[in-house]
């Protein structure tokens, strides 16, 4: 049953019978305040063999639209209305049984999460047999094991009779994710929905997933639906897009013809902010034309006449961490390793690298948070490893950090007044009214109400908590602020808005920004200077045109390729 | 639906031309707006929403306030004084006046048992207090610091946590054998009830250790023990709380129980334990005189440990119902 190859040839003369067709489709869940719709009228058609992308932001219902096409809808979710034809079926109010027999067979799901999505305490062969076994696999448990290496090579796994006997723990996110796609794939279905595949992974990783997944579903003659939130990403490696905002479909139609000429408003809000598709750095009021590499030589416009001179200096930094393996001994692990570069007053510099880059490591150091096990970080002229408390309260006051997780970086009992206030009260500047009137205008700094000052904030989205995190780590007016990854948990409109809101207050403040990121696409944006790592070592120190326009290194041109929507050329002149 | 013509792909697929809502069907909101509308909350808002609308908690409510008025005001609630007791009434049912009737030596036993809650809820609130100090204070600084000093007040919480609190109680209680009093006994019994709390809030703490908002604290320049004050502790606070209202009514069980093997509160004072101690005695002849305390002191313990689960729900955002 399984061994049966896919029926309709692919791509070549598409059938113009439908094989998905969702039509007004309505999902409402029903909370402690009433009920929500979720999707209200959302339509979307899939023909045999062909890729389309649903994009949208979190809580855009593209991830409920498809799960309703599974019925694997969380918690109170229901369908309540419009239908959803799966090759002429209806499956809106099929019985439970249908479904059993739909999912898997002849719609695949490839879930999000490659980390949780993996039962821990069964080995991968295991649980790509369990999903041969669900979907009427008769063999014998030799054949059965033969199929699942037979899938997984097929996947993309090397050595897979082998790495079947493994389990979840022992697999890269990459290799947990070819599993994944696997199982998807494992009862040849017709139609595979990959929910956000790769956004969890590294670019490079989650390119090479990507390409073998395409080529892979284009042998099979599968068809495939994408959820992302990438605008890049989606129109790269769909034909046809579906753009959700609010439970609705906003605009659909060809790819190339909603990136070229998006008409609704929304599309185009969204095309001009996405960072795999900005071609140049955002450009502040104040900057009217000059280039980042002319910023570089200039004395700032306000009248303090100062020179752009180097304010860090990280010189042949290493950290080197003691790992206790099973065994008594330690092996130590090479964190960061002889990295140095200087960082420039008032100008951004970009520690751009993958995970386990150590990119990370380096702003806790810089943040003087962590000791190096060797090499030197002057600050002004002072090496931070002489700074008695005293000295070290003074560096805390001028060096800031804002993290990656929007959700865990505001304490949760704190009220935004409170978060805000600390970093005054710690510092005993002023008295509680000065303080009052300086939180109120940090506020108004990010652009958020006075109203928000007794609210707490898991009352706030992640764009919010981000703009009072960022309040936070302006309240001492420092000279540098180390963002550890501050805007790539957010949606691509709020990470947008919070890009160009750091970009307006570094001209205006003259603030010197240190951003770590794995995103390419957002050093462009917001990097004058780009510092390229990869295991521990810089590989490339350029300036962001320089590393856009000429890389010299093999492993920069790689990540730059593996930006997603960097192969489009759509825009001259965005 | 306005359509855009699309130029002919070499298959014309229905249902895939170019298309675009109307506008005013989508209505296109500011980026991140800030919802000025709702009230402002808080977790411990929230709480107090979920819990207004459970029935649990109104009844433990209900019993706790009660409770707690007779603990605090016992000679509102009867007039009798608990030792003026008449032999000749010796085991007598209820008569006017008299609703719960007389125990062996004839005293009141509605009086007795409105009297005892005094010293049952004592002990059992100070006593809570007490272990939810102790136990946080050294759960807290062994998660928060760590290495050897963790290992250390650890190993000392199990070797406290392996003694029964009974046992122990009633081993270090003999030796007060002289001055026994509501204090000894909540000394005793909090010196050996924290590891439970200790261990909670360990764990809490190390929850926390480790998120942003406490590196961004260090990184203010905030010290290290002011982070664990001023962040970590009232973040761990919630479990802590749940397990010290459940804990309450164990500590009120544990007295009556020292009270009832005759080494807890002395004879003089007035207690469900020592009622219920000297009522067993009687237990066939007159099962009424046992029922009256054992019924009050099982009514205040199952109002305690069931606030302490309306309050657990309320809290823990995965066990809320919404």
């Amino acid at each position: 049953m399984s061994d049966q190859p896919a029926q309709p040839p692919p791509s070549s003369a598409p059938s113009p019978q439908p094989l998905l067709k969702v039509r007004d489709l309505r999902v409402s869940f029903t909370t402690a305040t009433g009920v929500v719709d979720a999707v209200r009228g959302a339509n979307l058609t899939v023909y045999p063999g062909q890729s389309v992308a649903i994009v949208g932001e979190s809580g855009s219902g593209k991830s409920t639209t498809a799960h309703a096409v599974i019925n694997l809808l969380p918690g109170t979710g229901r369908v309540s209305g419009g239908s959803i034809l799966f090759d002429g079926r209806e499956l809106v109010g099929a019985s439970p049984k249908t479904f059993v027999g739909v999912r898997g067979k002849e719609i695949g799901l490839v879930p999000q999460d490659p980390m949780t999505n993996l039962n821990p305490v069964w080995s991968i062969g295991f649980q790509v047999r369990e999903a041969l076994r669900a979907n009427g696999f008769e063999g014998s448990r030799r054949e059965a094991d033969a199929r699942v290496a037979e899938l997984l090579s097929e996947a993309g796994l090397p050595d897979a009779a082998r790495r079947a006997k493994q389990y979840p723990h022992e697999f890269s996110g990459g290799m947990r994710q070819r599993a994944l796609i696997a199982i998807g794939l494992a009862a040849r279905p017709r139609l595979l929905i990959a929910d956000e595949p790769t956004s969890a992974l590294d670019v490079t990783v989650q390119r090479r997933i990507l390409d073998h997944l395409e080529a892979l579903t284009a042998e099979l003659g599968t068809a495939v639906l994408f959820i992302t939130h990438d605008l890049g990403l989606a129109a790269e490696r769909a034909e046809h897009l579906v753009v959700m905002y609010r439970g609705q479909v906003v605009e659909s139609g060809p790819s190339k013809q909603i990136l070229a000429a998006p008409q609704h408003a929304y599309t185009q809000r969204l095309v001009s902010a996405a960072p795999s598709l900005a071609s140049r750095r955002i450009q502040s009021a104040k900057e009217r034309g000059t280039r980042a590499t002319d910023l570089l030589a200039v004395t700032r416009g306000d009248g303090i006449s100062e020179e752009r001179g180097e304010l860090m200096r990280v010189e042949h930094l290493t950290k080197e961490f003691v790992i206790r393996g099973a065994t008594r001994s330690a092996k130590t692990l090479r964190a960061v390793d002889d990295v140095s570069f200087t960082v420039t007053r008032g100008t951004t510099l970009a520690l751009v690298g993958e995970s386990g880059s150590g990119k990370s490591t380096v702003a806790n150091i810089m943040l003087n948070l962590l000791q190096p096990t060797s090499g030197v970080i002057w600050f002004e002229g002072t090496d931070l490893r002489t700074l008695d408390p005293r000295a070290e309260f003074a560096f805390r006051r001028r060096v800031q950090p804002i993290f990656q997780n929007p959700y865990g970086s505001l304490d949760p009992m704190y009220s935004i007044f409170r978060t805000l206030e600390e970093p005054l009260r710690v510092h005993r500047v002023g008295d509680a009214r000065s303080r009052r009137a300086r939180v109120r205008e940090l506020l108004d700094m990010v652009a958020m109400p006075a109203s928000t000052l007794r609210r707490f904030p898991n009352e706030l989205s992640g764009g919010q908590r981000q703009r009072i995190a960022v309040a936070r780590a302006l309240a001492l007016e420092p000279d540098v602020i180390v963002c550890d990854e501050a805007v790539s948990a957010l949606d691509v409109l709020v990470q947008a808005q919070i890009l160009t809101l750091l970009n307006d207050l570094q001209t205006e403040l003259g603030l010197t920004y240190l951003f770590i990121t794995h995103d390419l696409a957002v050093v462009r944006q917001i990097a004058d200077e780009v510092v390229v790592m990869r295991n521990g070592q810089v590989v490339e120190h350029a300036t962001t045109d320089a590393v856009f326009d000429q890389p010299t290194q093999e492993y920069t041109r790689e990540l730059l390729s593996a930006i997603p929507g960097a192969s489009l050329d759509i825009f001259g002149a965005a | 639906m306005t359509t855009d013509p699309t130029p002919p792909g070499p298959v014309a697929r229905p249902d895939q031309e170019h298309q675009v809502a109307p506008p005013d069907v989508v209505t296109l909101g500011e980026v991140d707006a800030v919802d000025e509308t709702e009230a402002p909350a808080s977790l411990w808002v929230e709480a107090w929403r979920e819990l207004r609308r459970r029935v649990l908690f109104w009844v433990s409510a209900a019993i706790i306030v009660l409770v707690v008025l007779v603990a605090l005001f016992p000679g509102l609630f009867a007039r009798q004084d608990p030792r003026y007791c008449v032999l000749t009434r010796s085991l007598g049912g209820p008569e006017a006046g008299h609703p719960f009737g007389f125990d062996f030596q004839g005293c009141d036993i509605y009086a007795r048992t409105i009297f005892g809650a005094q010293a049952s809820v004592t002990v059992g609130v100070l006593t809570t207090l007490l272990v939810a100090i102790l136990g946080t204070a050294v759960g807290a600084l062994a998660g928060f610091y760590g290495g050897w000093f963790d290992t250390v007040l650890s190993r000392v919480t199990d070797i406290f946590f392996a003694v029964p609190l009974v046992l122990a109680a009633v081993m270090v209680m003999s030796i007060f054998r002289a001055n026994r009093n509501v204090l000894t006994v909540v000394l005793v019994l909090g010196v050996f009830g924290w590891p439970q709390i200790a261990r909670i809030a360990r764990g809490a703490v190390m929850g926390v250790k480790n998120a942003d908002f406490v590196t961004a604290a260090r990184s203010l320049g905030a010290s290290r023990f002011a982070t664990l004050v001023r962040h970590l502790i009232p973040n761990a606070l919630a479990p802590i709380i749940v397990t010290a209202t459940v804990a309450l009514g164990t500590f009120i069980v544990a007295e009556a129980t020292l009270s009832f093997l005759g080494i807890g509160l002395p004879s003089t004072t007035v207690s469900w334990g020592g009622d219920i101690s000297t009522a067993q005695g009687q237990l066939r002849v007159a099962p009424h005189v046992l029922f009256y305390p054992a019924g009050a002191l099982a009514l205040t313990v199952l109002g305690f440990i069931m606030m302490g689960d309306a309050v657990r729900d309320a809290l823990d955002p995965k066990a809320r119902k919404r």
